[in-house]
């Protein structure tokens, strides 16, 4: 009798630290792939609202997101590597690391041009009257996406096991997976 | 491809030939040691009490006690003592004689590694001299070169097999090696320390010339980029300046700054691509540009997609960069 519930117990053990391994799975998954091409989309476009670009401008339209960032919210990878790029274009020259600066805060409930992840899409696509460039066509959608998610992360929107829980560099904020959700309030000045 | 050498026992510096005569007496010892310990293991064995199916083994000898224990074992622990003092003191030795080689008027370089390839600024006295350069290393023959070494992201390791040995480069702190290559010829170094998916194509070339043609080639590197004059790579520069390439990688005397990828100021002069992963050429460039997932899985190069004359354009333009 207490055999069969012993390995009964172990058995139930066995299968939730099978569960749990799964789980962890496809929080990390990394694609090792080009994305498709993003051209190929038929989708409607948008001006541009910025003539700030780096390098040289362009004048020809953006597209409009496809869908609502799936599949880069959830992905650790993905989040991460969307802090990488914000440091590497330098993102935190106006934003500094969320706090804001010369540009908006990131990292409060305060969206001047909505909080979906469609929106910021968009926002970093087309660019923003008063100083946000445009980076349509500067940068790859995969990148625009990644950025996204991350920018998200800052205010604690995304799950506390996918958002970024270490710097690769100095931070003097506490981590996104540590930060309390602000709750996003689309349209809130 | 470029031939180059890639010989842990090929030496062709001073620095290269001490190292490999420490590795010569370490592989002795080990060698000694590990006959040493086979021949007891054998002895033991032989020694061990026999049986048969029919009568059981003879166990008187373990009654008794061994003649000369402690003598074997005062041997034994004496012996591996004085091989490792040994080791130790050739160690010490190789280590003074790499300091005290000159290093008089050496060529300075600040390398510094990133997932995955080499950046390799050339420090010099003046600074409007300084140039940068990615993943090609040209030195002077018979002149010592220090280098400076430091990380971007995670720890790397900067191995030169044929003229120098191997030294880490962690994030936020700053290492220092000197080697000096006294034949010219293309020499490979390679990352050394697991940095992530693409570790193993992670490679750079040293390329020693004599002095007056190395002199020639710094002469070139630091001039800027030549103004385009044909239709088709002013058409390219437009593209590199207006698509993502110029968010990341530098061509000086344009309007592409970022620091982010390799300095492509000279591109066209460098053997390889992508840290040794493919040969230069105007084909295997396109196929770089168009998809590097396929070549460096896991690069953070993206992949720019480009109407064929638009990549035709691009690469004839990058070609002119020399």
């Amino acid at each position: 009798m207490m055999a069969t519930a012993g390995s009964a117990l172990r058995i139930a053990a066995l299968a939730l630290f099978a569960a749990l391994a799964l789980c962890a799975c496809e929080r990390e998954m990394r694609r090792f792939q080009t994305p498709p091409d993003n051209r190929s989309s038929p989708r409607p476009e948008t001006p541009r609202t910025s003539t700030l670009q780096p390098a040289e401008t362009r004048d020809d339209p953006v597209r409009m997101p496809a869908g609502n960032g799936e599949g880069y919210e959830g992905n650790a990878y993905n989040v991460a590597q969307g802090k990488r790029l914000y440091r590497w274009y330098n993102c935190g020259g106006c934003h500094a690391q969320g706090g804001g600066g010369m540009g908006p805060a990131l990292m409060d409930d305060q969206w001047r041009y909505g909080s979906e992840p469609a929106q910021i899409f968009s926002t970093i696509m087309q660019g923003r009257p008063n100083g946000m460039p445009s980076f349509g066509g500067h940068l790859s959608e995969d990148q625009v996406w990644q950025l996204t998610a991350y920018v998200r992360s800052m205010s604690g929107q995304l799950r506390k096991d996918v958002a970024p829980g270490r710097a690769d560099s100095l931070q003097a904020n506490e981590p996104e997976a540590a930060r309390d959700r602000e709750p996003a309030r689309p349209g809130a000045k | 491809m470029m031939q180059a050498l890639h010989d842990v026992l090929a030496p062709f510096g001073p620095q290269a030939a001490h190292v490999r005569e420490l590795w010569l007496l370490t592989l002795a010892v080990c060698t000694v040691v590990f006959a040493a310990v086979l021949a007891a293991l054998l002895l033991a064995l032989l020694r061990a009490p026999r049986a048969n199916a029919q009568s059981s083994p003879d166990l008187s000898a373990l009654m008794r006690p061994e003649p000369g224990k402690r003598r074997s074992v005062i041997a034994a622990v004496a012996a591996s003592t004085l091989l490792l003092l040994a080791l130790i003191a050739a160690s010490i030795f190789t280590d003074r004689a790499l300091a005290r080689l000159s290093t008089e008027g050496a060529l300075r370089l600040d390398v510094t590694a990133h997932q995955w390839w080499w950046e390799v600024r050339y420090v010099e006295p003046n600074v409007a001299d300084s140039f940068v350069t990615a993943n090609e290393i040209h030195v002077p023959t018979g002149r010592p070169v220090i280098v400076t070494l430091k990380a971007d992201d995670v720890i790397h390791s900067f191995w030169l097999p044929s003229l120098a040995g191997k030294k880490d480069l962690l994030p936020g702190r700053t290492a220092t090696m000197h080697f000096r290559a006294d034949r010219d010829g293309i020499y490979r170094g390679q990352c050394a320390e697991f940095c992530g998916s693409q570790h193993a194509l992670m490679a750079f070339f040293v390329v020693a010339d004599p002095p007056e043609r190395y002199a020639a080639w710094a002469a070139a590197q630091r001039r800027t980029a030549s103004e385009p004059t044909s239709e088709q790579p002013v058409r390219g520069r437009e593209i590199f300046m207006r698509s993502s390439c110029a968010m990341c990688h530098a061509i000086d005397g344009t309007a592409a700054q970022a620091v982010r990828g390799p300095n492509l100021t000279h591109v066209a002069s460098r053997g390889t691509l992508a840290a040794g992963a493919l040969p230069n050429t105007p084909e295997d460039l396109k196929r770089w540009i168009a998809d590097p997932q396929q070549t460096k899985p896991g690069t953070y190069m993206p992949a720019t997609k480009l109407a064929p004359e638009e990549m035709d354009a691009l690469v004839g333009y990058l070609q002119t960069l020399r």
